[in-house]
């Protein structure tokens, strides 16, 4: 090879290579956008909100003074539509999982269910909050209330729960259920005493991740009716109802009307006073911080799960 | 001797298969009625779907009857809930039109060069630590990306853009492109990462970089997976609600210009939701009508999307 | 017993050498102390039983073992006429890899047209002009006995050719650039005994232009092919020769265990 013509591949070879430079430069600095964007976000929300948050405004109602304005009613809703959410949502979709993955047969009627599900996964949230108001708002007669949220954020995150079941069994190995069986157990016990026991990180990281994302759904509650301004808590079984003064029943709070907390930020940022605003940032702080924990959570899980199954 | 040891021995084994039969018929009860338990869980979804299909049609149809679908398809204002209503659709789709549009054009350009830069480029660590950072973007809630558009972003684009309205879709399509951003990298850079090392090889082998070796091998091998990418984060753009509902206003406008307030498909049916709405009206009813066309919309995202992913799994 | 190399008497000119060459995996040393050389226009193969090395030396040569961390070479590749050491840190392996290809085990053809396939290593070497491209592409393809059956279709994805022709089509990649040495990596052993003639005639012809160092793990192969044969075994060289020499008069048992049958 003479000198002028390795020169002159020299020469492409370092256009290459700087092309390849600042590619890995473009990727990296688009990466760190969006992470400055959500590390910007959260320091945003804290700075604006962080002097209202005191014990006060997690324990105090709505007002219409700003500075008194606080989310209990609207934490304890989220917490009582998220118990109702994961009730639904973790018994059918690791019910359904098993199913899909351990017992059903190769029909059309398997492929229907996997395709329904699928499709489900990219229906917009809002889709749900209409079949909610009409079927089981007015339809079932579920009224607006914690049940009908719970049972549509519960069919909202199913398919994430089935899909994170689903691989979790799926990574179980076939040599660990032949061993089960050789031992003599049905496959009803297969599942319980074993599969269920070794996918259970798996499972609980999809659940994890469908309760994040029902936490923070809001077009769907606001579907159904949930009213921006409650300054009541849900009745409590046992407690007394003071202007008819019967105790309420055990499952009365879940026809109480309600609100969550993406809805009381709602409301507080369509709001023109800038007080109202600090009110939202302290609030969606206090949500974001939740939110991220859990995704966080179910990340490490993850990790840890890749790391330490050995079969 | 002989004779009589065997016929006990029949008559023993007979029983003893009896009660085998009888155990297996006992368990083979119960394993059934746990299937049959587990089937009516899995069915649920299919139900959900029969559901939405129910709702939508059985309020649709009484919408329909009403406003004509030609007045619906064409018709270029959408003032439903005035005396002089009028139903035009194209008003609503041209709002998530233009919106889906500025996010799209953020997130698909991004969220491929950082899969590529994930797949191609990075280390095993750098990868690890920054993909679950990336996957955290797309946990925050949409009302809050909503509070961040209207109340940071637009105020920052306002002293770019003199005369900016403080209710915009470029500012809402802006924010709900980064919040599309992880989707369609991490896809990416699944399909990206499914490509096997021995086609890379082939490039490598002939004096390739990685960008060339990217883009010459990795991304065509792996484009029905990053198409559908793609379309679940078109399918993505076309769902959002709240961070339009919050950030864009709510002015029905037949408009493609992102400098100006509008309503899409989505915030429409939000901002009917928080009015008082009689059950049965004509406003009622619009809101199906409006849901059912954006369930079309994602039905034919959602297929093709699925379709790609099949063509993809096939390859390899 | 170290290792027993047998130059021939008149040897021809030397394209390549390893001296001394190791390489590491991390910990686990995968060459010790190989010495061969690589002549100039002829076929010199590598067999050994699995896990000796082979394909590890092979893919020294073109500094693939890069692309993967944990790697580190001690010893020298050296490359006639510059006698440079192509291992060394501050020689470019882009650089290499333009001069020395590579025909891989399970053909890799790119998700490309044929002509794309084979134009790839000339548009990276910055080539743009089409009639340029064309008659190396066609070069390329005759070279490698693929032109009568590809140049009808040339802009047909590569995927859609049968396994003995992307093979070929593979080799008229790497025949494309005029390179100095081909490095094959077991090519035949995806391939039907027929279509495994056809690359090993085709081996035959490709050593008058190019050097060719062939891995593979068929015994009579490197017997029908090659000019050279090294043996490996457990990272190190065992012996070296002409290929008459070591498959009719072995100078080491291990050698001849291993041509017999006996072992491996």
């Amino acid at each position: 090879m003479d000198s002028a013509k390795t020169a002159a591949l020299r020469g492409i070879i370092a256009k290459a290579r700087r092309y390849d430079m600042f590619v890995s430069a473009l990727g990296l600095l688009f990466l760190s956008f969006g992470i400055f964007v959500l590390a910007a976000l959260f320091i945003d929300m804290a700075i604006t909100g962080f002097g209202r948050i005191n014990a006060d405004f997690f324990t105090n109602f709505p007002s219409r003074r700003p500075a008194e304005a606080g989310i209990l009613s609207s934490w304890v809703g989220s917490l009582l539509v998220m118990f109702v959410t994961a009730s639904v949502a973790v018994p059918l979709g690791i019910a359904g999982a098993i199913y899909l993955e351990e017992y059903a047969r190769k029909n059309t009627f398997t492929a229907i269910i996997e395709i329904n599900i699928t499709n489900l996964a990219g229906v917009p949230s809002i889709i749900y909050g209409l079949l909610a108001l009409g079927l089981f708002v007015y339809t079932f007669k579920l009224g607006q209330s914690i049940l009908t949220a719970g049972l549509t954020l519960g069919l909202l995150i199913l398919p994430i729960v089935i899909t994170a079941t689903r691989e979790a069994l799926r990574a179980i190995p076939q040599h660990i259920r032949e061993a089960a069986y050789a031992c003599g157990a049905s496959q009803w016990q297969v599942v319980s005493d074993h599969l269920l026991k070794y996918s259970t990180p798996g499972i609980l990281t999809g659940v994890i991740i469908g309760m994040s994302r029902a936490i923070g759904e809001t077009a769907p509650i606001i579907t159904i009716g949930a009213l921006t301004f409650i300054a009541f808590l849900p009745p409590a079984p046992g407690q007394l109802n003071i202007e008819t003064g019967q105790p309420a029943g055990l499952f009365d709070w879940l026809f109480s009307p309600f609100t969550v907390m993406p809805i009381q930020i709602f409301n507080w940022t369509s709001r023109p006073d800038p007080r109202f605003h600090e009110n939202a940032a302290a609030a969606s702080f206090v949500l974001v911080f939740m939110t991220l924990s859990m995704n966080a959570l179910a990340i490490w899980l993850r990790y840890r799960l890749r790391k330490n199954i050995k079969w | 001797m002989a004779v009589a040891t065997t016929d006990a021995l029949a008559s023993n084994a007979n029983a003893k298969l009896a009660e085998f039969a009888a155990n297996k018929k006992a368990r083979q009860r119960r394993e059934k009625a746990i299937e049959a338990v587990l089937f009516l869980a899995a069915s649920v979804s299919v139900l959900t779907t029969l559901g939405i299909v129910y709702i939508l049609v059985r309020e649709s149809i009484t919408f329909f009857a009403n406003v004509p679908l030609s007045d619906f398809l064409f018709d270029d204002q959408w003032t439903p809930l005035f005396d002089d209503a009028h139903y035009g659709i194209m008003v609503l789709l041209s709002g998530t039109i233009t919106s889906s549009f500025v996010a799209l054009c953020i997130a698909i350009p991004m969220g491929t060069v950082i899969a590529i830069y994930l797949s191609e480029f990075a280390g095993h660590k750098t990868r690890e630590t920054l993909k679950p950072m990336l996957e955290l973007l797309s946990g925050v809630p949409t009302i809050i990306y909503g509070f961040f558009a209207l109340l940071v972003v637009t105020p920052l684009l306002q002293k770019v853009i003199p005369g900016l309205p403080g209710f915009n879709i470029l500012s809402a399509g802006i924010v709900m492109g980064i919040m599309i951003i992880p989707y369609v990298a991490s896809l990416s850079e699944d399909a990206m990462r499914a490509v096997p090392m021995s086609l890379r090889e082939g490039s490598y082998a002939m004096g390739g970089t990685r960008f060339q070796t990217a883009k010459n091998v990795v991304f065509p091998a792996a484009f029905s997976g990053i198409a559908s990418a793609y379309i679940l984060g078109i399918s993505r753009a076309v769902g959002e609600t709240m961070i339009l509902a919050v950030a864009a206003g709510m002015q029905p406008t037949l408009s493609f210009n992102p400098m100006e307030p509008a309503a899409t498909i989505t915030s429409f049916i939000v901002q009917v939701a928080m009015g008082d709405l009689p059950h049965g009206s004509i406003g009622y009813q619009t809101i199906f009508a409006a849901g059912a066309a954006l369930m079309l919309l994602t039905l034919v995202f959602n297929m093709l999307g699925f379709y790609l992913r099949k063509k993809y799994r096939e390859a390899y | 017993m170290p290792s027993i190399i047998t130059l021939p008497q008149n040897p021809p000119p030397m394209k390549a050498e390893a001296k001394n060459l190791s390489f590491f995996y991390g910990d686990f040393k995968a060459l010790k102390g190989v010495n061969m050389p690589v002549y100039e226009n002829k076929v010199t193969a590598l067999i050994g039983p699995s896990g000796c090395g082979k394909s590890t030396l092979l893919r020294c040569f073109n500094r693939m073992h890069d692309l993967y961390p944990g790697h580190r070479y001690d010893g020298a590749i050296n490359l006639m006429p510059d006698g440079v050491d192509i291992l060394h840190k501050d020689v470019d392996p882009i650089e290499v890899r333009m001069r020395i290809s590579m025909v891989f085990q399970k053909p890799n053809p790119f998700p490309k047209s044929i002509f794309e396939n084979v134009a790839y290593g000339l548009k990276v070497r910055g080539e743009k002009n089409r009639s340029v491209l064309d008659d190396k592409v066609e070069a390329a393809l005759k070279g490698a006995a693929l032109w009568n059956e590809a140049k009808d279709r040339l802009n047909e994805l590569a995927v859609n050719l049968s396994g003995g022709q992307q093979q070929r089509l593979c080799i008229a990649r790497a025949l494309a650039t005029e390179p100095e040495i081909i490095l094959f990596d077991e090519p035949t052993s995806a391939l039907d005994p027929i279509a495994t003639g056809s690359i090993e005639e085709l081996i035959g012809e490709i050593k008058h232009k190019v050097s060719v160092l062939i891995v593979t793990h068929n015994m009579q192969q490197a017997a029908r092919v090659s000019d050279y044969t090294a043996y490996m075994y457990l990272g190190e060289m065992m012996e070296y020769g002409e290929t008459n020499d070591i498959f009719m008069k072995p100078k080491r048992k291990e050698t001849e265990d291993y041509i017999t049958g006996r072992f491996g």
